[in-house]
């Protein structure tokens, strides 16, 4: 399937669209004092290149019937795709104060009912994979050219259903759908390596039938790339983009920290963080 | 049906050859008029009027009925291989597209299986998936992997999640074409293959979230779901023999359950009220009648028949629903025993 290229009319760079992100992912990180603000800096990259330069959508209209789906099968990674979705102009800046509080549309983990843009409940890890096959066989059927891109993560790929979803993507041929791995090679109980290996990846989603590469997912250009390769595609294989990314990314004390699954940060930190941020940015 | 397994157990000729743990068994007793496949045919019905509506199944198609659909509909049917996980995830991304799937396996697989995905991706998201699953409760004699003996216990845990435990052919067909008619999602157990047919000689019209009385009596008060609703209308007809006088309530949704019906039956002084259901007597259907009554003040002498709180045996279907207290016969012993 191909696809027409979708452009963001915009002189804003992808590198600034990233930074945006990983700013306001930080300042979320604050009103809580604690979140997955690791994964968030370290998967900014590639939530820029998703909604600024790969997908169809309408921010205004978050359920525009033509646009490229984004599924959250990651829950727990809420706080960055909100950071995404103010970035977008899907949610207003302002409503970050609100994260995780108590009547917000910003729950810590990701609800479909709660938030606008967010379009599977995915905290139960393993779900997001299967039901964007689902969704693919769905549009197929309605004779759509929407694409679906499932964002998971490599911890996920411990859950057993996430190869059955892959297994099934290949054999009902679903070519509109995009999964991208995060692999920061982290999980809760520490390297997701460890853990329970699932390398090599690349090599097993193409044993599964799939159109894979794998990315430096810090390196913008690269990913433009890969987005561009797995949209273009033209064969009848669903499509993944494994995407090595660095926990932290952008704040080094925050890259650096041991335990930075879940990142709680003293309240004197934020400040810093931000600092950092900036710093990075103007040495780039 | 726990024995010792170093001990050799030799034929007995002074009994009848034991019959066959098969995987499929009849429902019904020998002569007992079936209707073959009523789910797949009704399903085509409902797809002939709504073209939204898809079959989806986890390598179980024939034995689901839904191949019934498949032929007839094959641009409509999906096979997701035997995964139930991937079928459940699959319906919920299916359904999030605007279409109405029909998801088939067996009731084990669901419930023990895929219940997480039944429960998040499909049940919380309020999808319009029809979850269809055959050999529910005890209706196998393949042993505890295929017995479902605790998927209505489960699934009444779920928000959001319509269960029905349709009694007969007829109840299944209504069933199908009245789910099809409220959008959400609903677990519905099965009869599949040929399936009895026994409530056509009953003035009875399945209708969503309703129980309906289907025989009066003064004495006992069946209140039954499932398959047990045969047993109790036929042990009614037996205990009428021996002047017991015996009401049938027949409860197709176990959830949201009738309450006002059963309160308003359950009012009437001086029957025995007797729940009767194809499942473990652990939060089934049983539960939910007694919790109604204590909540409404009311007090009948009150029994529940049911699966024990065991993983249970092998053997023929018969045999076990014999040994299990869900045959005719025992539910009638059963009564006497506790009419005094």
């Amino acid at each position: 399937m191909s696809s027409s290229q979708t452009s963001h009319p915009s002189n804003v760079s992808l590198e600034e669209r990233a930074y945006n992100i990983r700013r306001y992912a930080l300042r979320m990180g604050e009103v809580q004092g604690q979140g997955y603000v690791g994964q968030a800096l370290g998967f900014a990259d590639v939530l820029a290149t998703t909604y600024f330069h790969a997908i169809k959508n309408r921010p205004e209209d978050p359920l525009w019937e033509g646009r490229d789906r984004v599924y959250l099968s990651i829950g727990h990674y809420a706080i960055a795709l909100y950071a995404a979705l103010i970035e977008a102009g899907v949610l207003p800046e302002e409503e970050l104060e609100t994260y995780g509080s108590d009547d917000s549309r910003l729950p810590m983990s990701g609800m479909a009912a709660y938030t606008p843009g967010m379009e599977i409940t995915g905290g139960s890890l393993g779900h997001g994979l299967g039901i964007a096959v689902g969704a693919c066989m769905g549009l197929k059927l309605k004779k759509a050219d929407n694409f679906i891109y499932n964002l998971l993560s490599d911890g996920e790929l411990g859950e057993g259903s996430t190869w059955e979803a892959a297994m099934a993507a290949s054999h009902h041929k679903l070519d509109n759908l995009i999964a991208i791995v995060d692999f920061n090679n982290l999980q809760a109980d520490g390297a997701s390596t460890e853990i329970m290996s699932s390398e090599p990846v690349d090599a097993k989603f193409e044993s599964f039938g799939w159109y894979t590469q794998r990315v430096d997912g810090n390196d913008m250009e690269a990913l433009v790339q890969a987005f561009d390769n797995a949209r273009n595609h033209t064969e009848e294989k669903p499509r993944v983009i494994i995407c090595d990314t660095l926990v932290g990314k952008g704040v080094p004390f925050l890259e650096q920290r041991d335990k930075n699954h879940f990142i709680r940060v003293e309240a004197d930190e934020w400040q810093l963080a931000l600092e950092a941020l900036d710093n990075g940015r103007a040495n780039q | 049906m726990k024995f010792d397994k170093w001990t050799p157990r030799l034929p007995d000729p002074s009994k009848p050859k034991l019959k066959t743990s098969a995987m499929i068994a009849s429902l019904g007793a020998e002569g007992l008029e079936t209707v073959s496949a009523p789910f797949g045919h009704a399903l085509n019905e409902v797809a002939a009027k709504n073209d939204k509506v898809v079959g989806m199944t986890a390598d179980l198609g024939k034995y689901t009925d839904l191949h019934i659909f498949a032929q007839k509909n094959p641009d409509r049917y999906f096979q997701m291989g035997m995964a139930e996980q991937n079928l459940m995830m699959s319906a919920a991304g299916m359904a999030r597209e605007g279409f109405q799937v029909w998801a088939t396996t067996y009731a084990v697989f669901a419930s023990r299986r895929a219940y997480d995905f039944i429960c998040l991706a499909i049940a919380e998201e309020d999808l319009d998936v029809k979850i269809v699953c055959a050999l529910p409760g005890l209706t196998t004699g393949y042993g505890p992997s295929h017995q479902a003996s605790e998927d209505i216990a489960m699934f009444r845990g779920c928000p959001n999640l319509t269960i029905i435990d349709p009694c007969d052919a007829t109840d299944v067909m209504q069933a199908t074409h009245a789910i099809a008619e409220h959008r959400g999602p609903v677990y519905m157990r099965l009869p599949r293959g040929k399936v009895p047919n026994v409530l056509g000689e009953y003035d009875y019209e399945f209708k969503l979230g309703k129980a309906q009385v289907v025989r009066g009596g003064n004495d006992v008060l069946f209140i039954s779901t499932g398959l047990m609703t045969m047993r109790t209308l036929d042990a009614a007809k037996e205990l009428a023999k021996d002047n017991v006088d015996c009401a049938v309530l027949h409860v197709p949704t176990i959830k949201p359950l009738d309450t006002d019906t059963i309160i308003k039956e359950a009012q009437q002084s001086g029957r025995m009220v007797v729940v009767a259901e194809n499942h473990t007597v652990n939060g089934g259907l049983g539960e939910a009648v007694a919790r109604t009554l204590l909540e409404n003040d009311l007090a009948p002498k009150f029994r529940h028949i049911g699966l024990p709180d065991e993983f249970l045996g092998a053997g023929a279907l018969p045999t076990l629903h014999d040994q299990y207290g869900l045959s005719t016969d025992k539910v009638c012993q059963q009564v006497k025993g506790w009419l005094g």
